[in-house]
């Protein structure tokens, strides 16, 4: 397995990897990022992993991401990690945390809440990192973030 | 203290603070005083009763008042937006005190106006003044906050009064009884709060045998309209309708509470025993405005 991970890897002349992935969550990353049909990516599912046991992985070649989409992939694939290829060569690497403050991204599920009512920007506050719980700022209603509609 | 918008944002520290300035105005040892200070009490959302209790409030300390009662002939028909309602508003008064069926409609209002914010309840949301008289009148009659078994009845899956409440008693180690039907307990998310914190409480759904080791009962009332079929409505609200033949055994430092408007879920024969606390529970509302006015107001 790991041979076959080298060689996906070593694939790659420019562009991302995003390993790490909960396991069923890579096809939400790929729509997430947009990715058109011209796009050249991989993604790996329920591979094995040593780290979170099963695990997604996906490959992009010609793509950076901006910093919203690293945040909006740290929401729904928290702890994956993020890799840089520049011309073969691993330029940068970092593991993704859900952040402890979600600002725009998330729209919030109760059609009473302000932020559905008004032009606001929505604010979330992680609860529970384990669980991935998330309160609204404003309504205080908390929900799971599997279960809320991001905003692309 | 800047403004009120959830119990959540308030410390022991601040709880106790506002408890104690409470006392102190119903003493007559504090007398703020409000000359030439306005409120401008919004209630997007008519609830006479919350805001007259408001309005005494700022009365009690020569305040003044413009009052807002509905939405029916305000600039909001007109398609004002909410933002721009608050900001002109925020140039007339000196304190907003605010009503919505719009859950987070206060906490925005305190990131956009410049003068303090107070929720006088945003739909299911928050009802922190209502908690802050709640806790102030166990106070009153317990002498404590502190280690207190409480018992809160009826409808607790809907009711943000006992989630506030609960909430707030939980950083006083109370011990909780909550009793109602099934389908209308307690909330998962406000039972995983009270856990975090290791609150003990248990689960019942009879008033009748369960209330002789409370402090406090507070009882609130089951809406009909919540049971999709009627006659189960009749078959169990005898089980949470309190009445005086059931506290024969209850602790001399017992006290019925309620929020109010009362139905028929305490028996009127329960008014005159030295139970009954939900009427001075009322009055003890506007000690607490009061504190809660004048502090933001910088005026104690």
């Amino acid at each position: 397995m790991n041979e076959i991970k080298q060689i996906k890897v070593n694939a790659i002349k420019n562009g991302t990897v995003i390993d790490h992935i909960k396991a069923g969550t890579g096809l939400k990353v790929i729509n997430i990022l947009k990715l058109k049909q011209s796009d050249v990516i991989m993604l790996g599912i329920n591979l094995k992993s040593n780290k979170i046991g099963k695990k997604d992985i996906l490959k992009i070649e010609n793509r950076e991401l901006t910093h919203d989409e690293v945040n909006i992939i740290a929401l729904i694939a928290p702890n994956a990690t993020l890799t840089i290829i520049n011309n073969y060569e691993v330029t940068q690497k970092q593991s993704l945390m859900m952040p402890k403050i979600i600002k725009e991204l998330i729209v919030c599920p109760n059609p009473k809440c302000i932020t559905n009512l008004e032009s606001i920007t929505s604010r979330f506050e992680l609860t529970e990192e384990k669980t991935g719980t998330i309160r609204c700022g404003y309504c205080e209603k908390k929900y799971q973030v599997d279960d809320v509609s991001i905003k692309i | 203290m800047k403004n009120m918008i959830s119990m959540r944002d308030l410390s022991k520290k601040d709880i106790l603070h506002l408890m104690e300035i409470a006392a102190k105005i119903e003493d007559g040892e504090i007398v703020p005083d409000l000359k030439g200070r306005l409120a401008a009490l919004l209630f997007f959302e008519p609830s006479t009763r919350t805001m007259f209790s408001f309005d005494t409030a700022v009365k009690r300390m020569n305040g003044s008042t413009i009052i807002m009662s509905g939405t029916k002939n305000t600039s909001s028909k007109k398609g004002e937006t909410f933002a721009d309602t608050l900001q002109t508003i925020a140039q007339y008064s000196d304190i907003i005190i605010m009503r919505t069926p719009v859950e987070g409609a206060a906490r925005y209002a305190s990131e956009i106006v410049n003068i303090p914010v107070v929720n006088a309840g945003d739909g299911a949301n928050q009802h922190p003044t209502q908690a802050l008289l709640d806790l102030y009148s166990i106070m009153k009659t317990q002498g404590t906050l502190e280690g207190l078994k409480v018992g809160l009845a009826g409808d607790l899956r809907f009711g943000r009064t006992v989630h506030s409440l609960a909430q707030a008693l939980s950083l006083f180690g109370v011990q909780f009884k909550f009793i109602s039907p099934s389908f209308l307990q307690m909330p998962e998310y406000i039972k995983d709060d009270l856990e975090a914190r290791k609150i003990k409480f248990t689960e019942l759904d009879d008033i009748e045998g369960n209330i002789d080791d409370l402090d406090i009962l507070y009882v609130t009332r089951i809406q009909k309209e919540r049971f999709a079929d009627p006659e189960d409505y009749e078959n169990l609200k005898g089980s949470y309708i309190l009445k005086k033949s059931m506290l024969d055994n209850v602790k001399t430092n017992f006290k019925v509470m309620h929020p109010l408007p009362r139905v028929d879920e305490i028996n009127t024969d329960v008014d005159d025993t030295k139970y009954a606390y939900y009427f001075p529970q009322a009055k003890n509302g506007v000690f607490t405005r009061q504190a809660l006015i004048a502090i933001l107001l910088g005026e104690v």
